[in-house]
């Protein structure tokens, strides 16, 4: 069964499911002729499996079925009067189709047997009372076999009504006579019953291995975990001021088991992407066919998984792009055959995990966008100016398709072209915290690249203070945090006609004051100033803010209409200590403080884009020191998250030093004791340390370094002659030599364990 | 209108006495740690956490277009049920629940503001002082 294939293992559950039902509506209808509309549900149910049967190959039961549904729709079209014989020759139809279901849940196929007789009778009953009449015995006999099993099951609902009766009068006098704790025991009966009933059916069936549930159950369970989420944030926060070793131990297992929750509940909400994928091969092969386009379609992580309500919403948005690019992208035979490409236009849709989030990939080889007709177009319709045309960049232009209004497809078909999609196409991803992208190679192809969070109810969230309340940011739109102090705060945070701008890495981004832009009152004057580096509508800005607080998964919960219209807010959460704090709507924070841009405020140049296309083929590294003389560096992918800890937090375990964290025990590593130097983690006199943390074979691991000194984006040029130990190699970093670590070579040298699960795997293989 | 009594939940604001029908009211909760709304219209004065919910909470004074309460003073909150859920209206005072003939509510004078006129429902005569009676629906609408 486990190979059984899911749309027939659906069909299953699902028929098994109608045949329930069935079997009571036909019982009813036997009592009541006239129930019409019970009459269509139940021709509805027939044709419905007859029509899968006859989809998935199942020629026998489409048969049976095809037989029933012709007596059925004679009885819904009135032509034909419902009786006991018809009702029971329909029951027995009913019995046969559940035996055919099993046979294909056991074996895979139906049988060989063909329900000859069965039909017949049926085909019988279709002409009228009087011929069926004539010979009853017969047919009724040969469908014996199938009709015995039935009789028991079929009758049970019968059965269960006028016994009810007898039950309701009898439990409460149970209840007189003794107390309601005795009176439990008679109750259960009737419940017993009903398992008993079912195993006779066909023991543990793959109906009876799932269930269906209503959605909005799942949202109820979904939100009440929410809650729990919040009463468990808030239980931590007071054990981290409690002595109580018990109370703190019980909290922290009521930590992992509302994470487990947590993740259960998610679980129970998530459906492999493939659910909005399956039809996009008919759509591409209608319009495909319509076009004269040969296009084969590409499916690449079908099995990757996302929340129900995020499926739901971007089931619209991902059919259009599929139209789109199967439209104006991929070319005719002729014009492809033209630029040297196959005939055969191919659609490659990929779907995975990256840093929590799901990306999806629509990628096609065809014309790709051309960037200066759509220039054309856009001027031309007045979006845009001439001059800020020829200062656009690329990819500022290939944003332009988002625009309402623009339309780049020569002609109007009637499948796209008429300039309204693409705009509702990003106004919904966006909706749901996600993103688009475009990489455009004219006239190579077109690839757009959608990231969207795993689920929308429960998001991991940055916290910030300004003036003196706390906002909370979606980690979805962060990119990095920086805080300056002292003289690097003066030197790269600079004003252009007071508008405030920050220097990152050569990068000039615009800042955002969020106390300002709330009208908080300012912080006091401080040395240091904080900024969390946003990305919002591909573009990234600078948002001070007074503190940068933690990590914190947060529950989202909706404003009301008094608060809907300011668009900085998306939200609101309740925070540890019982308090209400406002989630920060970054787009919004960004329109509101017009960074962003609109038209005529943008001031991005050709070389711009120049630097930009340079960018993606430089590096992020992290920067650190380590011992009193070391500058090291690591790809900052390699680093999950740079932490401090306070000194009075570690503790000890074996000859490991430790620190709880996220609910688990991390192991601080000294990273300096690799090359000879004293760590800080041996300095009494330092009150915390820093460190990297890592994933290494699955789990975290903390590299204790003297001090994080920066992030910095550069090409990557490595002198081998450096390489040694965990040292792949030395470069120049900022003018002085740094060596370049291996994190993960790193971990391994300074906690054999790390290695030792992989080992242990090994010697039990 | 009937002359079955009727019972309102009462409370201060502003040297006034106002009365809301008890049915609307969820509770009354003494002065909450509050979270403000930057940008917000003026009449929210902040969230509240009523356990686990998020509550808007709304400065009636304001919305009555009377002058804020004192500084240091702390209002109390009138919790009451609308369509989009619970709403916290802060008033200066809670008063008693008052049991009122049904048919004694009158059309509120014309000469009062009109911001006020047009959120209450009526006006009560009592032996000492008038209930004013607010119009939920109408004083938890969004103003404009």
């Amino acid at each position: 069964m486990g190979e059984m294939d899911d749309v027939v293992k659906e069909f299953l559950v699902e028929s098994y499911e109608n045949l329930d039902r069935l079997d009571s509506d036909l019982l009813a209808l036997e009592t009541n002729p006239q129930a019409r509309e019970m009459l269509a549900s139940i021709f509805r149910t027939i044709h419905t499996i007859k029509g899968t049967c006859g989809f998935l190959g199942f020629a026998r039961l489409e048969s049976l079925a095809h037989v029933g549904e012709s007596l059925l729709s004679l009885l819904r079209d009135g032509k034909l009067g419902v009786d006991a014989q018809i009702t029971t020759g329909l029951l027995q139809m009913v019995d046969a189709v559940r035996k055919l279901l099993a046979n294909i849940e056991n074996n895979g196929a139906e049988g060989d047997e063909d329900f000859a007789a069965l039909k017949a009778q049926l085909t019988l009953l279709q002409g009228g009372h009087a011929a069926a009449a004539k010979k009853p015995a017969a047919p009724a006999a040969a469908a014996a076999p199938a009709a015995a099993p039935a009789a028991p099951a079929a009758a049970s609902p019968v059965a269960a009504a006028p016994s009810a009766p007898e039950l309701a009068p009898a439990a409460p006098s149970a209840e007189l006579a003794a107390p309601p704790a005795s009176a439990a025991p008679a109750s259960k009966e009737p419940v017993q019953a009903k398992p008993a009933v079912h195993a006779k059916d066909g023991g543990a069936s793959v109906a009876d291995n799932s269930i269906r549930v209503d959605v909005g159950q799942l949202d109820k369970l979904m939100n009440l975990v929410g809650e729990l989420v919040l009463a468990r944030n808030q239980v931590l926060q007071l054990s981290s001021l409690s002595n109580d070793n018990a109370f703190v131990a019980t909290t922290q297992r009521l930590n992992l088991i509302t994470t487990e929750l947590q993740e259960s509940v998610m679980k129970t909400r998530m459906q492999p992407i493939m659910t909005v994928w399956g039809k996009l091969p008919r759509v591409v092969r209608d319009v495909s066919a319509a076009l004269g386009k040969q296009i084969q379609v590409e499916m690449y992580g079908k099995e990757t998984e996302l929340d129900k309500t995020i499926l739901e919403a971007i089931k619209d948005p991902l059919t259009h792009i599929v139209r789109n690019s199967c439209d104006h992208g991929i070319e005719t035979p002729a014009l492809r055959a033209e630029r040297g490409k196959p005939a055969e236009g191919r659609l490659t849709l990929r779907a995975f995990h990256e840093g929590g989030q799901v990306i999806l990939e629509i990628e096609d080889d065809g014309g790709g966008i051309d960037v200066e007709r759509v220039k054309r177009k856009a001027v031309s319709n007045g979006l845009i100016t001439q001059e800020h045309a020829a200062r656009m960049s690329e990819r500022d232009a290939c944003s332009l398709i988002f625009a309402a209004g623009l339309s780049t497809a020569q002609q109007v078909t009637n499948i796209s072209g008429r300039g309204v999609g693409m705009d509702v196409v990003k106004s919904n991803i966006e909706k749901i915290g996600g993103q688009i992208d475009i990489a455009n190679r004219f006239q190579r192809g077109l690839t757009l690249r959608i990231k969207i969070p795993l689920t929308l109810a429960i998001i991991p969230a940055l916290i910030v203070t300004a003036g003196s309340e706390r906002f909370a940011i979606p980690q979805v739109s962060l990119i990095e945090l920086v805080r300056l102090e002292g003289e690097a705060r003066s030197k790269s945070i600079d004003s252009i006609e007071g508008a405030p701008v920050y220097r990152l890495r050569g990068r000039l981004l615009p800042l955002v004051y969020l106390d300002r832009e709330l009208g908080l009152a300012p912080p006091p004057t401080d040395d240091t100033i904080n900024i969390v580096i946003l990305q919002a509508d591909g573009r990234q800005f600078g948002l001070v803010v007074h503190r940068i607080c933690d990590t914190e998964e947060i529950v989202v919960k909706p404003l009301t209409k008094w608060l809907k219209s300011i668009p900085v807010f998306a939200g609101a959460t309740i925070m540890g200590d019982g308090r209400v704090a406002l989630i920060l709507d970054v787009l919004g924070v960004a329109q509101r403080s017009r960074v962003l841009g609109d038209g005529h405020e943008r001031t991005t140049t050709a070389a711009d884009a120049d630097r930009l296309r340079a960018d993606s083929q430089r590096k992020r590294l992290l920067l650190f020191q380590v011992g009193e003389d070391l500058r090291m560096a690591a790809p900052l992918e390699t680093a999950a998250r740079l932490e401090e800890f306070r000194r009075a937090d570690i503790e000890n375990s074996g000859d490991l030093r430790v620190v709880q964290y996220r609910g688990e025990i991390l192991p601080l590593l000294p990273l300096a004791a690799a090359f000879g130097r004293t760590s800080s983690l041996a300095q009494p006199e330092r009150t915390s340390v820093q460190a990297v943390v890592a994933r290494v074979g699955g789990r975290n691991y903390a590299l204790v370094v003297e001090r994080i000194l920066d992030i910095v984006e550069q090409e990557l040029k490595l002198d081998p002659r450096g390489r040694r130990g965990v040292v792949c190699g030395t470069s120049i970093i900022q003018s002085k030599v740094t060596d370049m670590i291996d994190i993960a070579a790193a971990v391994r040298q300074l906690d054999p364990s790390a290695n030792e699960a992989v080992q242990l795997q090994e010697v039990l293989a | 209108m009937s002359n079955a009594t009727r019972q309102y939940c009462t409370f201060h604001l502003d040297g006034s006495l106002f009365g809301v029908e008890v049915g609307h009211v969820q509770e009354v909760l003494r002065d909450q740690e509050m979270t403000p709304v930057p940008l917000a219209p003026d009449v929210v004065r902040g969230l509240i956490n009523l356990r686990g919910q998020i509550v808007t909470a709304i400065d009636l004074r304001r919305r009555l277009g009377r002058a804020p309460l004192a500084d240091g003073a702390r209002p109390m909150n009138v919790v009451v049920r609308s369509d989009e859920g619970a709403v916290s209206m802060l008033v200066d005072d809670i008063g008693d629940v008052l049991e009122v003939a049904g048919d004694v509510l009158e059309r509120p004078p014309e000469n009062i503001l009109p911001r006020s006129r047009e959120l209450l429902r009526g006006v009560i005569q009592r032996e000492r002082d008038l209930l004013l009676v607010l119009d939920i629906d109408r004083t938890l609408a969004v103003a404009n």
